[in-house]
């Protein structure tokens, strides 16, 4: 649009819905008629998408007390803009290594968040202790299982009293092809803390079994995971610490501060749940429809094993083709290859996680 | 926790003190518990919960003495408190030998409790006797009577050939207190003079010695054998020596089995009662429980269904009577109490008031009924008293303590569904659980049972003369007739019982014996789902022709589902006269006054095969062949089992327990269990198994007209709803009762579906059929909008009527991780103003606790944890009343009472008067140990 600078007051505590503000935005620019994307800077001088309630507010509440709002139209959208550090300054090496590869193919449009359904979150990142991680799995309007399952075990915890076997709560299985691989964000082994933000300490395997089976539409497991070397590393710490083993201080953490869920608002799980179905008349259902059938089938072009494939071949292309490699890279291969999940946390570049969505 | 009904669980120890006419009963897990007249109940628990081995009171006070299988010793008395006497545990003891003995040195095999009081007498394994003051529970080592000392005053030769072995018996000379009867194993019998520390007497027995009885005046004694015999033995004062008057094999002269108790007592017209237990020819009768009452011509060998664990006879007890003239004899048995009228001719059993065996099959189901009309409880009664014609009329002989409880607010109807397709009528109003009535659904059908059960088949000539007695027989024939689900209209006495075959009975009460043909429905609730093939048991046959039925409830309609699967839900309307009833295959509607199948419905899922092939039937068949097999260890085992050597054996067992427990723990972790995290979907099994059906007259359709509904809940998750058009009273016959299906309600989380409500227009619950019309109820307001209450497993949700719109709900799962396990709607009255009531849930979880729920808001208003959460049989017997109690099972055979109410609450409340005791004073120095275990 090039440059048209508008000013306007928002309540930083009831912003409203995204859907009036993309009105409003559109209003006041007097463009009614044009799709466009709307993005913000948050604190760390990234360029983010708003697109939905969620990052609206989240987007609302980070402005100090300025919020910087970017309009561009939807067709000129270069989505590789958008993320960490995008704004400030830009990562050369990851940056040009892609570049080669994704222009020599056509650009695929991979339409943002909102035009499909999320599948899983990473969320609270910022009131977590960086060992666990808390992780928020959509059922709803997913055909897949979600696919995993827990058992009984001994956990060892650091006390006042030095350490502490005590019991605990694990993953044992993952289904495959189940929801729960397919974010590759939960795995074998790691240790269940909470449930929908109930601390599962001191409740049995049924207990557990039963309060999960309740929440399974919208299900917010908090984890430690078994495997620390791919914890979210906060902006703060931008050193690449990501090889080292954080074992040893996993457990210091109380999860009592954390009870809140933060980035998670009932309203929005009651009106998934809500939707109990009532059918009026004498009508002879021979079996409960199909409800929800959404846009399954888009879905599973973003699905995690896919995704980390694509981006393993993308990498190893890069690898062998004798481009800058680096040490960094090379660890970054060598954990995607034990473990396809972790492609989905990797550190800077290619992917990134905003809390409550992945996007590439 | 208020009280305990039924009788207790593993039995292992019988005492009775005829000063205080009380009886006690101790038990396997330490539990012992004290029962006079009706109502005069005491409890205690050892602390250690070992097995009760021996209980002796003290004569002539208000303390009794246990002893445990670790051997310690136990005091408990009968004490004041605030008004009621309370049993509470003094004092423990343990015997200790001199250091490095060995532990069968002090292993105490008989307690004489000496009748001035002052001395407890000890025998142990060593054949040593120990004396222990009392109260203050003190050997007086200088009294010690060692096998030494006795042996010195036996015959050489004798004591060559027999040692003296552990001591079997210890019985007090009963007119001169100072002599004491000493019995050891091996047979030698000798008469200690307590003053000169000496033998005065000694009787050389040859034969194993299992008891002694002293005749009334001291002149003989008898005592009876390993080999089936006994022995009596003339005490005189001119022969230190004796030799037996007579030796008997009562059931000879093939080998016997041993007698291990007798009692001779005297009567007035000469002829003595010889009462023992056992002595039955090993070969042919060696597995029956038998206790024989011989007197003069008469002789009968009670024949008992399990295992005696001991007996007693209650004579007349005075001092200065001169002959015993016993009134009835007491047969604690391992799984119930019977009574025999020995004055009455051929000595009836007496009605117990306490004590009922409730598993004498196996509960299947229970159902509560509160406050019955006054009109249906007598002819209940009525029903009851015609069934128990072969009872004896004798009062209840176990009467000490007095009742001082107060009445029991109002008539309460607990029924007990059996496995044998009888259905059992229980007093619930006051502390005891009384049986007033036994239904029995079986001869609707034909069964391959022997039409001529065995009970009471005795020829003239047979020998021995055994008479079963007892009720106790937990093997049902078929396993198709038990009863699984009940209800009672207490208004119109109509009674509807479902079964494990499908089979839904209606009955009404009839007050005379009656013949007629029931008529017989099928309802195909498959309809016309096509290529399923039922698996399970097949339906029940029917007798064709008219049945005859005794006075009491009778059926007059049998609808069968089919396939024949277990009735999971049912529901009467008395008003409307109809029964509806569900499987996991799916519902009917039966109109029991113009006896036509209105509609069925087919919840089943298409793809659920499991639900179609039943099972459930292969349960129940693996259930009776593990019943087979328990029938043919029971045959094998050998029934009297030495005293001692059980003792032995438990230990031994608890070790072999506690091993294999460890070992099962170590296997667990190795493989540790694992749960699969699914949400619930249409295609999992059994989601069409009906698991609640509701009438209710409300607003279905629009807000201008209500109508009866009837309203189903499914296991998936599913909420049916449908509009029902009865005919009214004048034309009830001779128009169709009319079915539309007006709702399906899925709810989005798929949990079970455990309870349907209907709140009326001031949130109050829907009243029962014709409670309205008995002026008990308000009618319910029809002006403001109704709401429908859904209970499912994991969540409580309200809902507008009668556009179903979601308005409020209170998760219990999602956030605490237990499940709806039981739901009913209580009454809650204050105890301090009559005039204010309120209507909240009852709620028993799968952890066992109980919460109470606000209605209409669905607050949590208060928890108790009430039901060890392992203990699934107990949460799934438990019943709510409507008024705040409830009952669950603690053990096949006891019922627990609970109250939730402030208002309604039954529990003992009893005094034992306490006889002028001598000095005691020194008693209360002593540091009491309080464990008394009473429960709160």
């Amino acid at each position: 649009f090039g440059a048209e600078f508008r000013r306007f007051s928002l309540d930083r505590y009831k912003p409203g819905k995204f859907e009036d503000f993309y009105k409003l935005i559109l209003h006041i620019h007097h463009i009614a008629n044009l799709e466009v994307m709307i993005g913000y800077a948050d604190v760390h001088g990234d360029l983010l998408p708003i697109n939905n309630d969620d990052n609206f507010f989240k987007a609302v509440s980070s402005a100090h007390p300025l919020l910087r709002v970017f309009i561009q139209r939807q067709d000129e959208v270069d989505y590789s803009n958008f993320g960490t550090n995008t704004l400030s300054r830009k990562k050369k090496t990851l940056v040009t290594l892609r570049n080669d590869n994704l222009r020599r193919r056509p650009h695929i449009n991979i339409s943002m968040p909102h035009d499909f359904r999320p599948v899983s979150s990473i969320i609270d990142v910022d009131i977590l202790p960086e060992t666990h991680r808390r992780v928020r799995l959509y059922r709803h309007g997913c055909e897949k299982p979600l696919g995993f399952y827990i058992r009984d075990g001994t956990s060892v915890r650091v006390t006042p009293h030095g350490l502490e076997k005590v019991p605990g709560i694990f993953i044992s299985r993952m289904v495959p092809g189940g929801l729960a691989e397919s974010t590759g964000l939960l795995a074998v082994n790691d240790e269940v803390l909470e449930v929908n933000g109930i601390e599962v300490a001191g409740k049995t395997l049924d207990q557990v079994t039963d309060m999960m089976i309740a929440n399974s539409h919208n299900l917010i497991i908090t984890v430690k995971p078994a495997n620390q070397r791919n914890n979210i590393i906060r902006s703060s710490r931008m050193s690449g610490s990501s090889g080292q083993s954080t074992d040893s201080t996993a457990s210091h953490h109380s999860l009592s501060t954390s009870h809140v869920l933060q980035n998670f608002h009932p309203d929005e799980m009651e009106s998934d749940e809500e939707a109990d179905i009532v059918i009026e008349g004498g009508l002879e259902p021979q079996h409960i429809p199909k409800l929800h059938n959404l846009t399954s089938s888009s879905l599973s072009r973003i699905n995690g094993s896919s995704l980390s494939h694509r981006l393993q071949r993308d990498l190893v292309l890069n690898n062998n083709s004798g481009r800058e490699s680096n040490g960094s890279i090379h660890k970054l291969l060598s954990s995607l290859k034990t473990d396809p999940r972790h492609s989905l946390v990797i550190p800077r570049g290619g992917i990134e996680e905003d809390g409550t969505v992945i996007t590439l | 926790q208020t009280v305990e009904h039924g009788f207790p669980h593993q039995p292992s120890a019988l005492g009775y003190s005829p000063f205080l006419h009380l009886m006690a009963i101790g038990t396997r897990s330490g539990a012992i518990k004290l029962y006079g007249a009706p109502g005069v109940e005491f409890m205690g628990l050892h602390e250690e919960n070992n097995t009760v081995m021996q209980i002796h009171f003290i004569p002539d006070q208000c303390q009794l003495v246990t002893l445990v299988d670790d051997n310690s010793l136990h005091l408990w008395s009968l004490k004041h408190h605030s008004g009621a006497s309370e049993l509470q545990e003094e004092h423990r003891f343990t015997l200790k030998g001199p250091p490095g003995s060995p532990p069968s040195a002090t292993q105490i095999t008989a307690v004489l409790p000496h009748s001035l009081r002052e001395v407890l007498y000890l025998g142990t394994e060593s054949g040593n006797i120990f004396v222990l003051e009392l109260p203050s529970f003190r050997v007086l080592e200088d009294r010690t009577i060692t096998s030494e000392a006795v042996l010195q005053w036996i015959p050489e030769d004798y004591c060559n050939r027999r040692s003296c072995e552990l001591v079997e018996a210890l019985q007090e000379h009963p007119k001169n207190p100072e002599q004491i009867l000493i019995g050891y194993s091996r047979g030698l019998i000798v008469l200690w003079d307590r003053q000169n520390k000496k033998v005065t007497h000694h009787f050389l027995g040859s034969q194993q010695l299992e008891n002694l009885y002293w005749q009334r005046d001291g002149s003989q004694f008898i005592s009876c054998h390993y080999d089936g015999s006994y022995t009596q033995w003339p005490v005189s004062s001119d022969n230190r020596q004796s030799l037996p008057l007579e030796t008997l094999v009562p059931y000879g002269p093939f080998p016997c089995k041993a007698i291990s108790k007798i009692y001779w007592q005297t009567t007035r017209n000469g002829l003595p009662y010889i009462i023992f237990q056992g002595g039955m020819p090993r070969a042919s009768y060696g597995d029956r429980h038998s206790i024989s009452v011989i007197h003069g011509s008469q002789q009968t060998a009670f024949d008992f269904t399990s295992r005696v664990i001991d007996f007693f006879i209650i004579f007349s007890s005075e001092p200065t009577a001169e002959f015993d003239d016993p009134s009835a004899m007491v047969v604690l048995a391992e799984e119930e109490l019977i009574v025999i009228d020995l004055k009455s001719d051929g000595w009836p059993a007496v009605h117990p008031p306490y004590l009922a065996s409730l598993h004498c099959s196996a509960i299947t189901c229970s159902h509560h009924v509160s406050n019955i009309p006054l009109k249906l409880w007598e002819r209940i009664i009525s029903a009851g008293n015609k069934q128990n014609v072969h009872y004896s009329n004798m009062p209840w002989p176990i009467d000490g303590g007095t009742n001082i409880a107060p009445d029991p607010p109002q008539r309460d109807l607990l029924l007990t569904g059996h496995e044998d397709g009888t259905v059992r009528f229980w007093d619930a109003s006051g502390v005891c659980l009384h049986l007033l009535y036994k239904l029995s659904t079986v001869r609707v059908f034909l069964t391959d049972a022997d039409p001529n059960d065995n009970m009471n088949a005795t020829g003239e000539d047979e020998w021995p003369p055994l008479r079963k007695v007892g009720t106790f027989d937990p093997y049902s024939d078929d396993p198709r007739l038990g009863i699984q689900k009940i209800y009672l209209c207490k208004y119109s006495g109509y009674l509807a019982v479902a079964g494990t075959a499908g089979q839904v009975l209606v009955l009404e009460l009839n007050d005379e014996d009656a013949e007629h043909v029931v008529d017989h429905a099928e309802a195909d609730l498959l309809q016309d789902q096509e290529g399923y093939r039922w698996k399970g048991h097949e339906k029940l046959k029917t007798r064709d022709g008219p049945v005859q039925f005794e006075a009491g409830f009778q059926p007059f309609v049998l609808v069968q589902c089919q396939p024949p699967a277990v009735v999971t839900s049912l529901a009467l309307h008395s008003e409307w006269k109809l029964v509806a009833f569900g499987t996991s295959h799916g519902f009917g509607l039966f109109d029991y006054q113009q006896k036509q199948l209105v509609f069925v419905k087919c919840t089943l899922h298409p793809s659920d095969q499991l639900a179609l092939e039943g099972p459930l039937s292969r349960v129940k068949s693996l259930k009776k062949s593990l019943r087979q097999s328990f029938r043919r260890i029971r045959r094998s085992r050998v029934s009297s089992r030495k005293r001692r050597g059980r003792g032995g054996n438990t230990s031994e067992m608890h070790e072999a327990n506690a091993k294999f427990d460890q070992d099962m723990l170590q296997e667990m972790e190795l493989a540790p269990v694992q749960r699969k995290i699914e949400a619930r979907s249409a295609e999992d099994s059994f989601t069409g198994f009906v698991r609640t059906l509701y009438f209710a007259d409300t607003f279905l359709r629009d807000s201008s007209r209500h109508c009866p509904s009837l309203w189903a809940g499914t296991n998936g998750g599913t909420v049916y709803a449908f509009c029902l058009r009865v005919p009214p009273v004048e034309r009830r016959m001779d128009e169709p009762v009319r079915a539309e299906q007006a709702k399906e309600i899925q709810l989005m989380h798929r949990a079970p579906v455990v309870g349907i409500l209907v709140l009326d227009g001031h949130n109050i619950p829907l009243p029962e059929p014709l409670e309205v019309s008995h002026d008990l109820s308000k009618s319910p307001d029809m002006q403001g909008s109704h709401q429908l209450l859904v209970v499912s497993e994991e969540q409580f949700k309200v809902f507008t009527l009668p556009k179903v719109s979601s308005k409020l709900k209170l998760k219990l799962t999602a956030l605490e991780g237990c499940r709806v396990r039981k739901v009913m709607v209580a009454n809650f009255g204050s105890c301090k103003t009559d005039d204010y009531s309120e209507n909240d849930l009852a709620v028993l979880t799968n952890l066992g606790d109980i919460q109470i729920i606000s209605l209409p808001f669905l607050k949590l208003q208060i928890r108790y944890p009430c039901i060890r959460k392992e203990d699934v049989s107990g949460i799934a017997s438990c019943v709510f009343t409507k008024y705040g109690q409830g009952f669950y099972l603690i053990s096949p055979s006891e019922f627990e009472r609970f109250s939730l109410s402030t208002k309604w609450l039954v529990e003992p409340r009893c005094v034992v008067d306490v006889p002028e005791v001598s000095s005691n004073n020194h008693m209360r120095d002593m540091s009491v140990v309080d464990n008394a275990a009473r429960k709160s």
